[in-house]
This record gives structure tokens, sequence and C-alpha cells, in this order.
């Protein structure tokens, strides 16, 4: 059975679940043929994995197609406001221990209008598991280019095409000091189950960019990931303390000057996956490794896993510290203050 | 003559109404004569890195630790070293203390303390003929007066006459008295705020081992610069001891307060201390997520010093973030407390609306200050009240709570935590920059007789079929059941789309929108707030004053003078702004003419006139400072003598 220091202080559960534990009674109102569909049921059948209560789990979403999920999902929820997801998990995971918090959110959530969320949960690294549907499209809001829409996007709102350059979520979140940074896919259910497994494991905060199809206003982003007869060629599946390969004929070397660069087998050696490296600038490179356009090279699984202290961890300690020194806190005492005088009746 | 000031008013400018006082002589430590006085206001001026602001405290401190009621104002720039020397970078402190109940910091100060020229032209216009005025002389170079626009120096040519000017060469007299402590010329400077400290402990009697004791702490780090201060502090009671500059000394003898335990308070510790007892006496983790921001910083200072009571504080990226971290603790079962003023309450502005909808319980302080945008940071103003009660998109009701004094923060804010706590809602806390800053005497409550804020949360299923409904409503209070997660059976998810009642799933049916934006209205309309009293002592008042907020102490103030001046005035202060009391519109209704004094154009104005109908008079300033009592005795004079006309026309 897989150990979760995370989830530590959180009340494990009385018996087993299963994935029906965790669905609830509301139709699920994406539309047909949408990636959170699979997203759902992996996530609804992995949980039981953790072990943990049912009720000290909680998912928070910020506002898209994406952050309809926690109203599928049969633990405490909230579906709250643009963008505000981190926020309001930060608040909830630093005075409640006891919990396991989950952030659902999407690209243009999470790196948009949330993205000063995003990027300062990652550097407090609160110990919150973020799952960010990337579908590089505006859905719920009906088809706008996103933050991480390719250049050059022909949506409603950029007819003659999107200006901005996207952002790469994952060398957002290591330039953020992230502390774990993952990658997976909505329709392949083991490797996400793989990854959110990673994720629940890791103490911190855990950002998980997973790609997701919208099939309405940008069907097929990411079908050269998927289409068995593209996807072996176009992904680099991660493993720790494996050779970094890509297809069948090449592998990820280091040159000289220490960029990373995708050669023949015949030519170098392979570098070794290293999640737990100190330095994130293997992660950082892998993170870059990926043609824009054909999305060829495209890295998925765990690129970084490090250890790092907690805040809401610490801040506990603060108080049980605070207490310690202080003694429990003595309201009376407290008001009377240092200074007082007394008038006589 | 109970004042240092002669004034030709009949009344003598005190908010209080004590008798006069005759003069007697003190028992004598020293061979100067002693003077005897109801009542002084002080004011300590000079450059924002003179250090007045602690002067002003340590003096305070000392006055409290005497025994008088007092009542202070800070003053001071948004920059935290303006230019040296300029208009802008002038920071001053006043403070009013006396030997009977006092409510305002007072309207002009008997004495100026001017540390340099800019500090004396920046605070001239305020002083009454007559005034004290206490120069540094050694600032008054030809640079510095030059800085300031004086062509010539106002000691040597007349201007001051009206005054009474002790010139004073502070920073040599200084320098003369820490020569032997080995500090370098500029680091022994610095001790001239404590120089002055020492004149005017020892004009006014204080007792000084407070402020001793406080510099040894203060500096524990580096005792030599403790001991300048402290000789510098002692250099200066001496001169005035031996000096003929200072002729007599003054005596203001302890107020008579209700018996009790008192300590001296500012707005915002109080606000701070409630705070922490709310979390005590409702038994649930204090959660604080704040962003700095003048004037309301100090309240994420002090709470992050309380720990040991459990109390978390979380300094956030941003506005949003700090009311959403709260939000989400909320939703934890925590006290979630949110901290800010004006700018960043336009902030929070969305998550307020979730909080509504999420009808989770939530403080939102607001410190304010003038605006708009970021308007005068470290200044006062009560402009923020429509934006506490409409500043969100939709229909959503907050209710608002103010408190009037420094002192009544603390039970503004355990008030804000009931309502909140028994009402599932969020709850603005509307204080000011003056109230924040500004301080008073504090009888110290039983703690034991706080109000029980305990809360139950929900534990077992409501709905049928052992299902959990978290929208079905408590009949009494409308408030919905806190089921924290954690709680087995219970598990649910809400969020800001409109819920259907009871089950709080997702719902877009017309019917059940209008029926819950109805009942998010009602749940706030019948939140229970005590009736306001009405102060009309003679029963004859045809004028009713109305103040809301910090501007209690100057409307007080001007109702005591026209009651002096034999004018009937009635007098009622609003605690509570969303809800209104049950009774104010048939107060209102009582009386011929209303008038309504804020520091904003109209806001409360405007919302009586809409409730009540009622001819509502707006008088307003936007200054950046209180009302002066004598200001608003003016205008209910007025207000008096308008009724008067109109009934002889």
């Amino acid at each position: 059975m897989t150990d979760f220091p995370a989830l530590r202080l959180v009340p494990k559960a009385d018996g087993p679940q299963s994935a029906k534990d965790f669905k609830t009674d509301q139709e699920v109102r994406w539309c047909p043929g949408c990636g959170d569909y699979a997203i759902l049921a992996a996530v609804q059948s992995f949980m039981p994995e953790l072990g943990i209560r049912r009720e000290n789990t909680v998912f928070v979403s910020g506002i898209g197609c994406s952050s309809r999920f926690p109203y599928y999902m049969n633990t405490y929820g909230m579906h709250s406001i643009h963008g505000r997801a981190p926020a309001i998990a930060t608040g909830l995971a630093a005075s409640r221990p006891d919990l396991s918090v989950w952030v659902v959110t999407g690209d243009g959530d999470a790196l948009s209008i949330g993205g000063n969320h995003l990027i300062h949960a990652l550097r407090r690294n609160v110990n919150l598991k973020i799952l960010l549907f990337n579908n590089r499209i505006y859905g719920l809001t009906k088809g706008q280019y996103s933050p991480t829409s390719e250049v050059g996007k022909i949506t409603k709102s950029t007819p003659m095409g999107s200006l901005d350059a996207p952002f790469n979520p994952l060398s957002l979140a290591i330039g953020a000091e992230a502390s774990f940074v993952a990658r997976t896919i909505d329709s392949d259910r083991q490797h996400l189950q793989s990854v959110l497994r990673a994720a629940a494991q890791h103490e911190g905060t855990a950002l998980v960019e997973i790609y997701q199809n919208c099939n309405i206003f940008n069907d097929g982003a990411f079908e050269v990931l998927k289409e068995p007869g593209t996807r072996d060629e176009a992904l680099i599946r991660l493993e720790h303390g494996q050779p970094v390969l890509a297809g069948a004929g090449h592998h990820v070397v280091r040159d000289p000057d220490g960029e990373l660069r995708i050669a023949p087998r015949s030519e170098g050696t392979a570098i070794v996956h290293d999640a737990h490296a100190a330095s994130p600038s293997t992660a950082f490179a892998l993170t870059r490794l990926a043609d824009a356009d054909t999305l060829h090279h495209t890295p998925v699984g765990v690129l970084r896993d490090v250890s790092r202290p907690v805040y809401d961890t610490q801040l506990t300690e603060q108080l049980a510290r605070a207490e310690e020194r202080q003694g429990r806190g003595d309201l009376a005492a407290l008001l009377a203050g240092s200074s007082t005088w007394t008038v006589g009746g | 003559m109970t004042s240092q000031v002669d004034q030709s008013e009949a009344v003598d400018g005190s908010d209080g109404d004590g008798p006069a006082v005759p003069a007697r002589p003190a028992s004598g430590r020293t061979a100067k004569p002693i003077r005897r006085l109801d009542r002084v206001i002080i004011r300590f001026a000079g450059d924002s890195g003179d250090g007045m602001q602690l002067t002003g405290d340590r003096f305070t401190s000392e006055t409290a630790a005497f025994g008088n009621d007092l009542s202070t104002l800070p003053n001071f720039p948004a920059e935290i070293r303006a230019p040296a020397g300029t208009l802008p970078g002038v920071s001053s402190f006043q403070l009013h203390f006396a030997d009977h109940d006092i409510l305002t910091p007072g309207d002009a100060p008997d004495v100026l303390v001017a540390m340099n020229p800019a500090a004396l032209k920046a605070n001239l216009p305020d002083l009454p003929a007559g005034a004290e005025v206490i120069v540094n002389t050694d600032e008054f170079t030809k640079r510095a007066l030059a800085k300031v626009g004086y062509a010539a120096d106002p000691l040597g040519d007349g201007s001051l006459e009206a005054f009474r000017v002790h010139p004073v060469p502070l920073t040599t007299l200084t320098l003369e008295a820490l020569k032997d402590s080995g500090l370098a010329r500029k680091d022994a400077e610095r001790a001239k705020n404590m120089f002055a400290l020492g004149l005017l402990s020892w004009m006014y009697h204080r007792p000084t081992h407070g402020t001793e004791l406080f510099l040894r702490q203060k500096f524990a780090k580096k005792p030599e610069i403790a001991e300048a201060n402290v000789a510098a502090f002692r250099a200066g009671w001496n001169f005035g001891e031996t000096t003929e500059e200072f002729a007599v000394s003054y005596e203001v003898p302890p107020a008579e307060l209700a018996p009790g335990t008192y300590r001296n308070i500012s707005g915002n510790l109080a606000l701070s201390y409630g705070l922490v007892a709310a979390g005590e006496r409702s038994g649930l983790p204090v959660f604080l997520g704040s962003y700095p921001i003048t004037p309301a910083s100090d309240i994420l200072h002090e709470l992050s010093k309380h720990k040991n009571f459990g109390v978390r504080t979380f300094q956030a990226e941003d506005e949003i973030a700090g009311i959403g971290a709260a939000l989400g603790a909320a939703f934890g079962g925590a006290l979630g407390v949110t901290t800010t003023s004006g700018p960043g309450v336009a902030l929070k502005s969305e998550t307020i609306g979730l909080a509504v909808s999420l009808e989770l319980p939530l403080l939102v302080v607001d410190i304010q200050r003038g605006g708009p945008s970021t308007g005068l940071p470290t200044k006062t103003e009560q402009a923020d009240l429509l934006q506490a009660m409409f500043g969100r998109n939709g229909e959503a009701p907050v209710p608002v709570v103010a408190p009037a004094t420094p002192a009544e923060c603390f039970g503004a804010a355990l008030d804000a935590a009931r309502i909140a706590l028994t009402y599932r809602t969020p709850v603005f806390l509307l204080s000011d920059g003056y109230l924040a800053n500004g301080s008073e005497p504090w009888k110290l409550p039983e703690v034991g007789e706080l109000p029980d804020l305990r809360v139950e949360f929900a534990t077992e299923p409501n709905g049928p079929g052992g299902s959990f409904r978290p929208y079905q409503r408590d009949p009494r209070t409308l408030a919905r059941p806190w089921a924290v997660p954690g709680t087995p059976g219970l598990e649910h998810r809400i969020g800001g789309i409109e819920k259907q009642d009871g089950t709080g799933n997702i719902s877009y049916d017309p019917a059940n929108h209008d029926f819950m934006v109805r009942t998010r209205q009602a749940k706030v309309d019948n939140i229970a707030v005590p009736d306001v009293e009405v102060d009309d002592p003679s029963g004859e008042a045809r004028v009713l004053v109305v103040g809301w907020g910090s501007t209690y102490g100057p409307i007080t103030a001007a109702v005591r003078r026209v009651r002096a001046d034999g004018g009937h005035v009635a007098q009622a202060h609003l605690r509570h702004l969303n809800p209104f009391p049950a009774n104010l519109g048939a107060v209102l209704e009582r009386y011929e003419r209303v008038i309504v004094p804020e520091m904003n154009l109209g806001q409360l104005a405007l919302l009586l006139r809409a409730r009540y109908l009622v001819d509502a008079q707006s008088y307003n300033q936007v200054r950046g400072l209180p009302f002066k009592a004598a200001q608003l005795a003016d205008v209910l004079h007025a207000a008096l003598g308008s009724l008067d006309a109109e009934e002889t026309r």
C-alpha cells in the first residue's frame, strides 16, 4: 500500500472505499465528449486509494468549466470565484491540518485571472494539490483564446489571430519555486492516476497540469499526444531514475553548454531523470523541450518533486512554540497589559 | 482660570462641563509656583523623523498612569521620511487631558512644541491667542526658515506677539547633556525629543518612571542609546526646574472616572483585542488573512503576536487573497477575519459577495481613510459607508457595525463577531484612522462577563433520508447550518452560483432566485441590534443630531456646549448602520430638525432620507481631520436659531 506522508494528520477511513462513494447525485453538466469526464472518473476511482475519511477531503475550485468539478465529488467542496481557489484553499489548509485539500482550476482560472494566487501558493508550499485542467481555450465563456493558447489562435475575440505569447504552465510553476510539478493527459487514466498518487504523497503544494480536450472550442488540441500512431513518438514519459527517452529512436542528451537536446539514440548518452534534484535547472529545461507548434517531445510525468518546508506545518509549529514559550494565552492578562491604574469605588 | 488660554467664549472650549477649579498650591517639590488647571491640550510637532509620535505616546502613557482622562490625535504624513524641514514632512501628536470626562483631542492646542520652523508654520493657524509655544531655536537657521518660506525669523519679527513663546535651544541643550555619553553628535541629537518630553513632563508634573522603563526596554540591545535618552529626558526635566524661562508649572488632577481598573488604549489595539476575545469567547480559532495597508496594518502586527491564543495570521499576496484565505478558514470552522482600508475593500468586494452567497461568518474590518483611490492614507474619513452597504454586484446585504470611540472598538469587534456567527454572514466593522490611532482610557472589562459567542456546528443530517441540506435555515435567525469539513455524513458542496433553497444545489429557477434574494435580505434585516439611545435630558429638544462612528466625540462635546449655553438639543449615535435600530424611524420622527454631521458628503444622511423619508440635513467635512467641537456647536446653534426664526416669522 502506498504511503502518503502528506496525509499523516488526516484521519484514516474506517473501511475500504470505492469510486462510487465519491460520486454525488448531481447530474454532470459538461458537454458530451468533454475531457473533464475522464478526469472526474479517474479522480473518483483514485480517491479510495488515499485511505482517508471522505469527510476530511475538500475540493475547492474557481470559475470555468473545470471548476464545476466539486459538485460531482461527494466530499466537502466549494465552487468559489474566478481565480481565487488557491487563496481560499490556502486559508482552509493553513487552519485545518487534518484535511486533504484539492484545488481544481483551468488555464484561464489559474493562469490569467488567478495567476497571482497560483504563484504565491506555489512559493509558499501550502499542503494543496492543484489540478490545472489545461485545454488552451476559454470554454465557459464560449471560445476566446486563453493564456496557454498558441500565438495566432483564431477565436471569437481574435479573428485575425491572437498576438500574445502563451505561458508554459510548468516553466511558470518551476519559476515560482514549486516543489512538485507534473503533467498528465485526461485520456490516460493509468498515467493520470500515477501522477495523482505522486502528488498526494508530496508534502506541500503540488501542481498537476492535465492536458484536457475541449471538444467544442479547441477539439484535438492534444491529439498528437493521444493517438496510438503518434503518441509514442510525441511523448517523453519521465520516470525518476530512468533515462529520458523520446520515441523509439531518440533520447534527451545534455550538450556541453548545458542545454538539453533531442538526439538520435546513437548520439551521446541519455540524461537520467532526477525528479528530486535540488536544482530546478534540468526540470526547467525539460519543460522547454516540446515543440510549441507540433507538441512533439512533450514530457509527461513528474518533472520535479523536492522536499521543502511546508507553510501550514510551520504555521502550526509556530503556534505550538508560542504556547510553549508564553503559556496558553490569558485573556484578562492580555487586556490589562503592563500599565494600568485603579480608580477606587 | 481653568485653561492656560484665555478665551472670550463663555464656554472655555472644554468638551467637558466640569466646574472651574480654583487655583491652589500643590505640595512643593519645587519653589516655582504651581497653577492648577482642569484640562490642557498639548501638541508636539516636528519633522517626521523627529520622533514626535513616540514623544506623544510617552506623554500619553505618563498621563494615563497619572489618572487623567485623555484623548489623542496623531497626525502624520504618509511618507516615512518626507523631505526634512518641509511643511509636508511635519508630523504631530495632540493630546487633551483633563481632571474630568472629555471626549475629543481638543479643538486648539494650549501648548505647541515646535521642533523646527516647518512645525511652527504648519501648526500656527490652529493656535488661539495666548497659547504657549515652545520652539527649538537651534533649528531656526536661515536655510530652514527659507525652506518653509519665512522671509524673516518669526521669533524676532514680532509676528508671534499673540503667543507666549519660549525659545529653547533644544538641540544644544541635548548635546550638552550628552557630551560625556560617547555618542556621535548625530546620534546624540536624536535624543532631543526626549529632552522636550522631559521638559513637558516637568511642566505638567507627569510621572517619569514609566518613560525611563520604556526607554531601557526599547533600547535593551543598545544600552548606550537607552542611557542617552534617559539622560536627555532627565536633562529636559531639570531644565524646566531651573530655567527662568518657565516660571510656573501646572497641575491637572486625576479625573474622577467610574471605579475600576483602567488602561490607555488605541482603537486598533482595542479592535485587535476584541478579535482575540471573540476567538476566546466563541471557542473558535481566529484566522486573519490580511494585506498590509495604512491605517489597518497595526491589527495584523498585533494579532501576529498572539499565537498562544491559537490566532493564525496570514500575510497574503494581495487584498483578495487575504479575504479569500479568511473565507476558506471560515469554511473550515475558524473565525475568519480580514482587515483593510477603503482601497482594499474595493478589491475584496467580489469575495464579500461570495461570503454573502455562501452564508459563512466573516469579519471585514475597514479602517477608513481619506479617499477616493489612494486618497489620504494616514488621514481619517468616514466615506466608506456606502461602499460597505452597497459596494457589491447583485443584492448582497452585509451588516455594518461602527464603533464610536477608540475603546469602543473592543466591544464592536465582539458585536460584529456575534452577528457574523449567529447569522452566518460577513459583517463590516467600520473604524477609521482617527479611532485607529487615537487613544483614551479604557475600563477593563471582566472577561467572564464578555458575551458568550459559542456556536454549534451542524453534526447531524437534517434532510429526508438522512441527507444534509446546507441551506435549511433556522426559522428564527434564518441562519443556515455551519457544517465543517471533517463532519461525517454532512459532506456538501456550496458555491457562488444561486442555490436551491434547502438543498443548496445549483438552481436557475426564477422563483427560487427571487426567494433566495429576499431571504438573504430578510436575514440581515432581522438581525437583532439594540435600540438607539436618545440623549435628550430636558425633553424639550426640537433638534436632533445624529452621528455614527468617530464623530461621537466632537458631536457630544458640541452638544454639551450648546446645552451649557441653555440650548436644547437631542443626540443619537448609531453603532449599527445595517440594519438600523428598530426604533430609529420613530426617533427621527420626534424631532423637527435632524442634523447629520459626517466626515463624508452625506452618506448616512442619504440612507436616513431614503429609508425614513426624513429631511435629514447634512453637515460635512472631508479634511482628513476630525470635526472640532466648536465648529459643530456653531452648526447646532444655527439650527436652533433657524427654528426660532421660523417661528417668529
